[in-house]
């Protein structure tokens, strides 16, 4: 075999970069900071937002960002005076800030709930809960998306 | 289209069950083009309901940062025997529904 | 400072007696292997696998008559759970009157045409990619034995030449890739085997199930070649020594993988 492992190493390079070309010049505008903000003060209003009480599970490191396996959480007795009413998630990324809305009940039991979501780009998530006292919480987590090689183009 | 519904056929009287339902859906975010720059008009599942026995126990707005055939798990109380109906709804007048049964004893 | 060369002499000196490129029998491993813990759990639960959509709208279409005969798989097949165990294991498989092999897809459609008087599926079509992933699926933890049959001796040889012949701008073979540098990573993604023992697999990147054929396609596409086309001899050829490359490994139809 001929290749040396400096070659094989300039032709993985070559293919990423080749790769990520048509990707990025065909991304649409991202969500800017400002629009995930204005997201976020949409669901809260003019409240104070906390930190803490919510828990956001996301791999740090995902193996592709079209498919991305979620968990979110608030440890709640989730009775008539003390349950979570609400979770929202939040990207800063993607072309729009919005990932998902989740209302529970007083008949949920435990207010976690698992999805699937896409992330465009490496970027931080951010996960909010209305509690019933209309106090908000938040978790912030960065999440990393690698790069997949040899990826079709985009059609 | 098909769905995946997961929910316990059995359960004991207060028992926390989980809820995991699986639906067919592109979830077409309508920020893609085709090769000749054309849009892709979205096409997306927008709001998912559970209800128990008729009474909403989970409801979800969904946006174009969920992934293609959504996933959604979350947690009930198992208060009594009967049906848990499923619905989503989305762009184009998409609807689809899907029930499962339980037995609380 | 060793020198590449100098390892690579060190290698052949002490490794087992194998042909350069070839994974020996007890070091294959499924793509499954490469992945991480929650892909892992996607693939494992039938509840999680969105794979699993696909082979429950498979069972419908199994059931459904179609084409002028008005006849359905089941008319002939019965219960696939019994007739189809093991058949994707050993598909592509021989077909004597063709002479030659032909993919799982290309059997599904030459029964519609002899069988059932109906127009064939086009390749990645959902139906199509429903009834390989249904008939798959019965053959989920049998080892693969495609390739055993002598008649298709000349088509494995076929693909496994294929699979050695560099080709594109990028002057890369499949084996430069999936035997001299599996378990390395290419961009943010481990190199696997390249062991198709999945297919039709639900892929995260697409957000579908795809077949081999479209996976290989990309890899050709990744090395800027020109790809060969859905159903053509040599991806037959390829996905032949895929398989028989493969031999032994269980059957995960379908898998899930990045």
């Amino acid at each position: 075999m001929p290749t040396t492992r400096r070659q094989f190493l300039n032709f993985a390079g070559g293919m990423t970069v080749a790769g990520t070309i048509p990707i990025v010049t065909l991304r649409p505008i991202e969500a800017t900071p400002a629009m995930l903000n204005a997201a976020i003060r949409n669901v809260v209003g003019e409240a104070q937002l906390r930190t803490g009480r919510i828990k956001l599970d996301i791999p740090p490191l995902v193996e592709n960002g079209n498919t991305v396996p979620m968990t979110v959480s608030v440890a709640s007795p989730m009775t008539a005076d003390d349950h979570v009413k609400s979770i929202h998630v939040f990207n800063e990324k993607n072309p729009q800030p919005n990932i998902g809305n989740f209302y529970f009940s007083l008949f949920s039991g435990r207010a976690q709930v698992s999805t699937r979501i896409r992330l465009a780009d490496t970027q931080k998530v951010v996960a909010i809960a209305r509690l019933s006292d209309d106090t908000f919480w938040q978790v912030a987590s960065e999440i990393v998306v690698t790069l997949a090689a040899c990826t079709e183009e985009l059609n | 289209m098909a769905a995946l519904i997961n929910v316990p056929s059995k359960a004991r009287r207060g028992e926390i069950i989980e809820i995991r339902t699986l639906t067919s859906h592109i979830m077409e975010t309508g920020f893609r083009h085709t090769a000749d720059g054309t849009l892709v008009p979205r096409d997306i599942i927008t709001g998912f309901v559970c209800r128990y026995n008729g009474a909403e126990i989970f409801r979800a707005d969904l946006f174009p940062a969920i992934a293609a055939n959504p996933y959604l798990s979350f947690f009930t109380v198992a208060k009594e025997s009967g049906k848990f109906e499923f619905e989503w709804i989305g762009d184009n007048g998409y609807s689809s529904t899907a029930s499962a049964s339980i037995t609380v004893g | 400072m060793i020198s590449w060369r100098a390892i690579a002499a060190i290698l052949l000196v002490t490794g087992p007696a194998l042909l350069a490129g070839e994974i020996p029998p007890d070091a294959r491993r499924s793509g499954y292997a490469f992945m991480g813990p929650d892909t892992r759990a996607m693939q494992d639960d039938d509840t999680a696998n969105p794979g699993m959509l696909f082979v429950l709208d498979g069972e419908q279409l199994w059931k459904k008559t179609t084409g002028a005969a008005d006849k359905a798989c089941a008319d002939c097949h019965g219960d696939a759970r019994s007739s189809m165990k093991g058949i994707a294991a050993r598909y592509p498989a021989f077909d004597k009157a063709l002479g030659r092999p032909v993919t799982l897809d290309q059997r599904i459609n030459l029964c519609r045409a002899d069988h059932q008087q109906a127009t064939p599926l086009p390749y990645e079509s959902r139906d199509l990619l429903a009834l390989s992933a249904f008939v798959g699926h019965q053959s989920r933890g049998i080892p693969i034995t495609a390739g055993d049959d002598p008649q298709v001796k000349p088509f494995v040889d076929q693909g496994r030449a294929l699979f050695m012949q560099r080709e594109g701008q990028l002057n890369l073979a499949c084996t430069n890739c999936h035997d001299d540098n599996f378990g390395k990573r290419l961009a943010g993604a481990p190199i696997t085997q390249g062991q198709p023992t999945g297919y039709p697999l639900y892929r995260l990147e697409w957000q579908t199930l795809g077949s081999i054929e479209r996976r290989l396609r990309s890899c050709m596409t990744g090395v800027r070649a020109q790809a060969y086309d859905y159903g053509s001899p040599e991806l037959v050829a390829l996905q032949l020594y895929l398989m028989s490359r493969a031999r032994g490994l269980p059957m995960e139809t379908p898998a899930v993988r990045p």
